[in-house]
């Protein structure tokens, strides 16, 4: 019984890292060498695809764009659902359960069913290819998730303390920020390594809202190197390599986030 | 000493931009649905429900609905079973397995654009790593123009889609079999039950909350699908792979029929409307018992 978990654990491991050990080395070689030998080992190992998309493609505001994307509607997200989480909390009853339930409902409703009248809305504000506008319609978007999961957190803390610190003088803001919140420390951060997955790989929204080359998030950016590099395996190989970089590295070191966040998220997504 | 108006404050940015930017634009998609909008002049008419009436008599719409059913169908399946097995293999929290853990999870930290590429590569059919390998193994039978056969190339994205998140619903079996306390394993094996039973009687009936979880999860995901199916085939061959969501798409975007895509789209939504609804139920019920 314990070498067949074995063969099996073994087995799928190779499933999984083999396709991504084939897209890595290729991004090593040169154009002649993965078409004359795909699967081989490269002659010699080449920096050329990485110098040449660097050279050919404004990679630093790609990269720039999607940072600049994420962390602001990660921020706001947070900021926003955190205070609509508390004043949830705190107001509890039936007004309360309002509240929760109006934010709640959006959950069911997912990009794909949005994607079109938001197209339009965007454009009948003159907002199209603006990374503002991209941000603030994630965010909007991303607010039941948060607002669903940070509630449910902030509910188990307790009222008698929220209530003493009322009894003190503190006011609601006081409470909220300096109690409620570096309390919510874990689900916070939870929730925000899930956000940032999410904002990071998206690709629906950005296909709506945004068309030039200079203000193309990662994913939009990697659609339009395949149309590009459609002969070329190797650069668009080294594409997805150099994309998916941040992220691996924030995988490594923040393993246990990554893990516990996005599966809790997903879930509840 | 409740400071209610403050509270109100507190949440009215919140509701403003929730409000402002997706509850009015969902509610203004079901309002095109109604019309004949092509989603660039600035007039339209009122068509009453004939986009309804045109979806539900449309060829290509039933494709695509059809095509959902089946990948939703291939993915559950192999992805409960899939991920079942790898969580039961690797449960002992031992060094190698929190390795091949992080391992099996990583897929699903990749942006689905990057996964539909790598795997673009791999189904390559002159040059791909699929093919390559199937005929360095003297398999050259076996090898398949992957994602531009009609027959298998849903199925084949359907796999893509496992591949990146079998994984992640690992984690979630891990999590249920800690949960289930230790001495109950060992009081059944000490009253002579075999591996089998132990399985059957103790681990199943116990992991059935997250096995809930996983089902219900998966299902409503692989009915969303989009992004994996656009980046590798946009809909081909010849609408083989061409879902409910690639099909509102290429309506507004390609045939510039946005009022009939809103259409599509909120029948979109009531089909996963029903999907959630049972999903709900079955946590419940799972959540009543457990």
């Amino acid at each position: 019984m314990k070498w067949v978990g074995r063969i099996i654990m073994i087995l799928y491991g190779l499933l999984v890292a083999a396709p991504l050990y084939f897209v890595v080395v290729s991004s090593f070689k040169t154009s002649q060498s993965f078409y004359a030998n795909p699967l081989g080992w490269p002659d010699t190992w080449s920096l050329q695809n990485f110098i040449t998309i660097f050279d050919a493609q404004p990679m630093l505001q790609y990269f720039w764009n999607s940072a600049r994307v994420t962390l602001f509607t990660v921020a706001i997200v947070l900021f926003l659902g955190s205070l609509i989480s508390y004043a949830i909390v705190r107001l509890g009853g039936r007004l309360g359960k309002f509240a929760f339930a109006y934010f709640v409902a959006g959950l069911i409703i997912p990009s794909q069913v949005i994607m079109l009248p938001l197209y339009s809305l965007v454009r009948q504000l003159g907002w199209s290819d603006s990374l503002t506008a991209l941000t603030v319609v994630t965010a909007a978007g991303l607010l039941p998730l948060t607002v669903f999961t940070l509630t449910g957190f902030m509910e188990m803390l307790s009222k008698e303390m929220m209530e003493a610190g009322s009894m003190d003088g503190a006011g609601e803001w006081k409470i909220y920020w300096r109690l409620v919140l570096p309390l919510s420390g874990p689900s916070l951060s939870a929730t925000a390594a899930f956000l940032f997955v999410m904002v990071w790989n998206d690709l629906l929204i950005p296909l709506m809202l945004l068309n030039s080359t200079e203000k193309l998030t990662l994913p939009l950016a990697l659609m339009q190197f395949r149309g590009e590099y459609v002969t070329d395996y190797t650069m668009l190989l080294t594409g997805v390599v150099i994309t998916a970089l941040p992220m691996v590295i924030l995988f490594v070191f923040l393993q246990r986030f990554f893990v516990t966040g996005l599966t809790a998220g997903s879930v509840k997504g | 000493m409740i400071n209610r108006k403050l509270l109100w404050l507190f949440m009215l940015p919140g509701i403003l931009l929730y409000t402002g930017l997706f509850v009015y634009p969902a509610l203004s998609g079901l309002f095109y649905s109604f019309t004949n909008w092509d989603g660039v002049s600035p007039s339209y008419d009122f068509v009453g429900v004939a986009n309804y009436k045109d979806s539900f008599d449309s060829i290509t719409f039933r494709k695509a609905f059809m095509n959902n059913i089946k990948f939703m169908i291939v993915v559950v399946v192999l992805q409960t079973v899939i991920s079942l097995v790898l969580a039961l293999v690797l449960a002992k929290n031992s060094r190698t397995h929190v390795v091949f853990r992080a391992l099996y999870f990583f897929p699903a930290i990749l942006s689905s654009v990057s996964v539909g590429l790598i795997w673009s590569f791999i189904y390559d059919p002159s040059i791909g790593l699929l093919n390559m390998s199937l005929q360095s193994a003297g398999l050259d039978s076996l090898m398949g123009s992957w994602t531009g056969d009609a027959k298998i190339a849903l199925y084949a994205i359907a796999f893509v889609q496992i591949w990146a998140h079998a994984g992640q619903m690992m984690i979630i079996f891990i999590a249920g079999l800690h949960a289930i306390p230790g001495e109950l394993m060992e009081a059944a094996r000490i009253d002579g039950a075999n591996r089998m039973q132990i399985f059957g009687r103790i681990t199943w009936p116990l992991l059935a909350p997250s096995a809930a979880i996983v089902i219900s999860y998966t299902t409503i995901q692989s009915f969303k699908a989009f992004d994996l199916i656009f980046v590798m085939t946009d809909g081909g061959p010849n609408y083989a792979t061409e879902i409910l969501t690639t099909y509102i798409y290429h309506l507004a975007f390609s045939n510039y029929s946005f009022g009939l895509a809103s259409a599509g789209s909120m029948i979109f939504l009531v089909l996963l409307g029903i999907l959630t609804f049972f999903q709900f139920r079955a946590l419940r019920q799972e959540g009543a018992r457990g």
